[in-house]
């Protein structure tokens, strides 16, 4: 009696102990993967910030270095020096800002007709909004260039920029999603103490709606920050190239003499900003991505 | 019908005041586009001189003549039909991984997300030289191997294959949005899995994955749609070479427009796009009524 009792915590012990065994096992394994994993997927910026920093010979020496000796910053003032990197930069900002000034504000006064105000033809309206998505860049493209070109638009930035202010169906669909989840009794007071839409729209939504312009003008930002097919074809002067356009070319001057570490430090210098805001945005921007991504 | 009164009258006019810069944006930068590239794509047109309607021609040429647009199809076929299940694979399992508790988790997560947010110049010039065949990260390793240098990007087996693996490295969005679907399966549901005696596998086929086929639904068509459109690494990194392996519909599409100068051409190409991504949209939801499962609903 006595012997089947302790045979069995005996077993039970054991039993207890290799599930802990699997459990430990399990971790184990999960934190190999998901380590091994994101070095994988971190190689090419690493590899592109160590390059960066590298000294010649460093560049090309085999098996490869990568802790750098010496430790050249000044490549980064180089690089950014040797190309006109300082004009390429404003000319995207010339591009950028004024697109995230047009995008939000137009975007967000369409959104609020869609969201809070119940017209006749706003499910169908909405649906051919949506729709818009579905249609590719390049069916527009050619006519679009054609109709700049008659109108003397080329080789400048109106093409790129005027068109953000007559909103985008991807702003207006996220940002209408955000304006729905509003309480409706807010309006509806304002409305009888004699407040005229425009009026709720700017004193009561779009203040509650802070966030969610900020992650319609950050994604607008990083948009225009990476366009590149607009510009390419709308701009022929090199000077006025936006850093995206620009980069490409840099090529000739960096790629061909092998100054690969002037190269990666203006590749790095790009994707900076990009970084950052991510940084300083991070629950914000994730938030945008998922609430269009799943309630769509 | 609801009857129409004061009320609907001043909704009315708000409701359009309010959209109406998307409605200009539409007829200027959407409906007339559309349709001055169908009446380009019944044209030779090459912008110095005035378009001269030649009826199906364009579309008869590009169907029975030119050699290049069925390799463009092939190599566009090919890049959806392995790059959009492989970069959704991919997320996928980065999000499963993502799911489960552990240490350092939104670190994790930011490298995992990171490349999506790359501008895609940069990584371009960043893969260039990673794949660089000479000097670059990962022919080094496979040279000091002594095995044979790997042409990523020079070899017309490899280059197709070299851009669908970016495109991978590149998943950081998808990945959030399986994220998000997956923590909202309730938990309840897998407790009575479990009461049930399902397996970890079971539980994962049978409650997993059926809960997140929304997120999938709109993935693939995301996908399906960018992929048809892929452009810029391509034209980046190949540029369509070698040898027309890397020819995409975007890319050919371009260079009929901005460097042949066939703008009548290049519309009907442009047309042809517009229609196979309308019909792979249309039937991915048709098709979704069969496998998507909306829970509570």
């Amino acid at each position: 009696m006595t012997n089947t009792a302790v045979a069995m915590t005996a077993e039970a012990l054991q039993a207890k102990r290799h599930a802990r065994l699997v459990r430990v096992a399990g971790r184990m394994l999960l934190y190999v993967t998901v380590i091994t994993l994101s070095f994988a997927f971190a190689l090419p910026l690493l590899w592109m910030f160590v390059t960066a920093l590298k000294d010649d010979p460093d560049v090309f020496r085999l098996p490869p270095v990568w802790i750098p000796r010496p430790i050249r910053w000044q490549n980064f003032a180089e690089a950014l020096t040797i190309i006109p990197f300082g004009m390429h930069l404003l000319n995207t900002l010339k591009i950028a800002v004024p697109v995230v000034i047009g995008t939000v504000l137009s975007c967000s006064l369409v959104a609020y007709g869609f969201a809070r105000i119940d017209f006749p033809g706003r499910t169908f309206l909405f649906f051919v909004c949506l729709a818009t998505m579905m249609l590719p860049f390049q069916v527009r493209m050619i006519p679009l260039y054609i109709r700049f070109s008659v109108m003397g638009w080329l080789n400048s930035y109106r093409p790129l920029i005027v068109p953000a202010f007559f909103g985008g169906a991807y702003p207006i669909f996220l940002l209408r999603q955000f304006f729905m989840t509003i309480p409706q009794e807010l309006s509806d007071a304002a409305r009888i103490d004699g407040c005229s839409e425009l009026m709720i729209f700017w004193r009561i939504v779009l203040p509650l709606a802070k966030p969610s312009l900020a992650v319609v003008g950050l994604f607008t930002f990083m948009g225009s920050w990476d366009n590149y097919l607009g510009p390419l074809i709308y701009l022929n002067d090199a000077k006025l190239y936006p850093l995206s356009v620009a980069l490409r070319g840099f090529q000739s001057e960096f790629w061909e003499e092998h100054l690969w570490q002037y190269m990666m430090a203006a590749s790095a210098t790009t994707i900076a900003p990009v970084i950052v805001i991510f940084y300083v945005a991070q629950r914000t921007l994730v938030e945008g991505i998922t609430v269009t991504g799943i309630k769509g | 019908m609801k009857r129409w009164s004061r009320q609907t009258t001043r909704s009315a006019i708000n409701g359009y005041a309010f959209i109406s810069p998307w409605l200009v944006g539409l007829a200027l930068f959407t409906i007339y586009p559309i349709i001055a590239s169908l009446y380009y794509s019944f044209t030779r047109y090459d912008i110095v001189r005035e378009p001269r309607w030649i009826g199906l021609e364009n579309y008869v040429t590009l169907a029975t003549q030119d050699l290049i647009f069925r390799r463009v199809m092939g190599n566009t076929i090919y890049l959806v039909a392995v790059g959009v299940p492989a970069g959704i694979v991919v997320a996928y399992l980065l999000a499963l991984l993502l799911n489960n508790e552990m240490k350092l988790r939104p670190m994790f997560r930011t490298i995992f997300f990171l490349p999506a947010l790359v501008p895609a110049v940069a990584a371009a010039e960043v893969w260039r030289w990673v794949l660089n065949a000479q000097w670059g990260l990962i022919n080094a390793w496979v040279k000091a191997r002594g095995w044979p240098v790997i042409p990523f990007l020079s070899s017309e087996g490899w280059a197709k294959n070299t851009l669908i693996l970016i495109h991978c490295w590149a998943q950081g969005q998808a990945m959030m949005v399986f994220l998000a679907s997956l923590q909202d399966v309730p938990r309840s549901l897998y407790d009575a899995a479990e009461v049930d005696g399902a397996n970890r596998l079971q539980r994962f086929w049978y409650v997993t994955v059926p809960m997140t086929t929304p997120a999938m639904l709109f993935l693939v068509i995301t996908h399906l749609i960018g992929m048809f459109q892929y452009f810029t690494m391509g034209w980046l990194l190949t540029s369509g070479g070698p040898n027309f392996s890397t020819e995409f519909f975007s890319i050919y599409l371009y260079r009929n427009a901005f460097e042949y100068f066939k703008m009548g051409y290049a519309s009907a190409l442009s047309w042809v796009l517009f229609l196979i991504i309308m019909l792979f949209t249309v039937v991915t939801f048709r098709s979704s009524e069969r496998w998507v499962y909306y829970g509570g609903s």
